[in-house]
């Protein structure tokens, strides 16, 4: 098992955003975890990344605890999180964000070369000169996600790439997103898109009010009355 | 007559941008007022000083200020901001916390020189001109130039070109982000705070030397100054700061020697404010966002 999260507790700000979850990524699987807004999903990632402070409860990755570490050395590990919003530095140019991406490598071998990331994403060697900020939202996307990819990552964890993204460009990034899993990149998906993200992923999660309320095969899940009456809005 | 003035206001403009870069580079990276900034300017003169006295060589003094200034930068990061910064609205403690370790510095400096103005012993550095064009100029003022042009390329060839420069500028945008990537924060901002101490130090050197004084309130005025330059050239911008550095020095030049020497500060914040009717972000400002984002 590669990631190990065990009955999680997480409040901050007065809220108790999660209460007791518990789930597992094993190496090379892609797992969604579903859920509206409000369920805790965010929070979820961020307590990984060390974003939110943990309570009780555990997160194990690789057999190192990660509560007892801090943001950027969980993203030195190989745990790398792309932000929901996509956070690029948008004052520095395609090629700079790449390079900061680097830094996680904190010393562990390179997975993808610069030429990988440009392979997987022609547009982001077009515009390597241009500032961040310039590109539009499905431009920035795949940088958050080249970004992440130039420090090594053992461990993906995307937060709503989907959000904000016309259709098509939302096909390009999962389409992506699926070949790197393809080549045996470990995922963890967060997506509002439910009906995109049981489509792409193998097995999921529905989060609720900060516990887990299902899990199960993306492909059943995805066939399941109750989940396609609550989350799939049809 | 006139262009002696212009080349003695960018010498001491030179000086100017030296200090005021460290304050706007900090600022923009933390996004947080470090008072502390005009006394850690004196402590380098003071440092300088007393290496002097007990023998060293001037060149020695300068260099050793110029790395302790840099450490007791740490040291006000330490003190003055690494706790605070964790609060959800730090700007106005900051405040406070940097005013105070200014003031123990202050008064570290005041107790040290029991409340006198020291200068350098004579000698310390030649007294030799020489004619350029007609302009008369010194071997500190060459000095200084070239200093300060050395030291202003280094840092923006830091920024810009090598990957602590690029962690610097992600802080600077995106805290959150840069984590993230696995950017510490914190060696960011310990190193941020030596190179701007560093700066600083140099700067309350050359301004010692090249006044012929040191005293523990030197720093203020300074302080002062790099509000004007940061203001003018746009809130943590690095060229920004340069121009409008020089740009003070020759103001000041010009109207000490054409106007009132008494006056010189109100006719240039009057001038602060003039500028700023045209040019609010300053020179180089695009926007307050040109800092970097949020602090958040």
């Amino acid at each position: 098992m590669m990631l190990d999260i065990q009955n999680l507790y997480v409040s901050y700000q007065g809220i108790k955003a999660l209460r007791g979850v518990s789930l597992q990524v094993d190496r090379g699987e892609m797992v969604a975890i579903i859920g509206s807004n409000g369920a805790g999903k965010s929070t979820l990632l961020n307590a990984i990344s060390r974003l939110v402070p943990a309570g009780e409860g555990r997160i194990v990755f690789n057999g190192v605890d990660l509560r007892r570490s801090i943001a950027h050395k969980v993203a030195r590990l190989g745990v790398l999180q792309v932000p929901e919003g996509r956070q690029i530095l948008g004052e520095m140019t395609v090629l700079e964000n790449l390079q900061v991406g680097q830094l996680a490598l904190g010393g562990r071998p390179a997975k993808y070369s610069l030429s990988d990331v440009y392979a997987l994403f022609p547009v982001l060697e077009e515009r390597h000169a241009q500032l961040g900020g310039t590109l539009s939202g499905g431009q920035q996307q795949m940088l958050a996600i080249g970004r992440a990819m130039m420090g090594a990552p053992e461990v993906l964890l995307l937060d709503e790439p989907s959000l904000g993204l016309s259709p098509l460009m939302t096909d390009q990034v999962f389409a992506a997103l699926g070949r790197l899993n393809a080549d045996g990149l470990t995922v963890m998906l967060v997506e509002q898109n439910a009906h995109r993200a049981l489509e792409l992923t193998s097995r999921a999660y529905v989060l609720d009010r900060g516990l887990v309320v299902r899990e199960g095969k993306s492909r059943d899940l995805a066939d399941d009355p109750s989940i396609i009456a609550s989350y799939l809005g049809v | 007559m006139l262009a002696q003035q212009i080349l003695n206001g960018v010498v001491s403009g030179s000086i100017y941008a030296l200090f005021a870069l460290g304050f706007t580079l900090l600022f923009g990276v933390q996004k947080l007022l470090n008072l502390a900034h005009g006394a850690v300017f004196m402590a380098g003169a003071f440092i300088a000083y007393y290496c002097v006295i007990i023998g060293l060589p001037f060149w020695v003094g300068l260099v050793f200020a110029m790395i302790a200034s840099g450490v007791i930068s740490i040291i006000v990061e330490l003190v003055a901001f690494r706790q605070i910064r964790k609060q959800v609205d730090p700007e106005f403690p900051a405040i406070v916390s940097s005013l105070g370790v200014d003031l123990i510095l202050i008064n570290i400096a005041q107790n040290l020189s029991n409340t006198r103005v020291l200068s350098m012993p004579f000698g310390t550095f030649p007294i030799e001109f020489y004619n350029i064009f007609g302009l008369r100029i010194s071997l500190l003022q060459i000095v200084i130039l070239v200093l300060v042009a050395a030291l202003v390329g280094a840092l923006v060839y830091y920024l810009q070109k090598t990957s602590f420069g690029r962690q610097v500028r992600a802080v600077a945008q995106n805290e959150r982000a840069a984590a993230l990537l696995g950017v510490s924060a914190a060696s960011v901002y310990r190193q941020t705070f030596f190179i701007a101490g560093a700066l600083a130090g140099v700067a309350g050197v050359l301004i010692g030397l090249s006044f012929n004084s040191i005293h523990f309130l030197m720093g203020e005025p300074y302080l002062l100054y790099a509000f004007v330059v940061v203001v003018i050239g746009g809130i943590g911008s690095v060229p920004g700061a340069v121009v409008a550095a020089i740009l003070l020095g020759v103001t000041q030049a010009l109207t000490k020697a054409y106007l009132s020497s008494t006056l010189s500060d109100a006719i240039i914040f009057s001038l602060l404010f003039v500028a700023l009717l045209f040019f609010p972000n300053g020179l180089f400002g695009r926007a307050v966002l040109s800092a970097g984002g949020d602090r958040k």
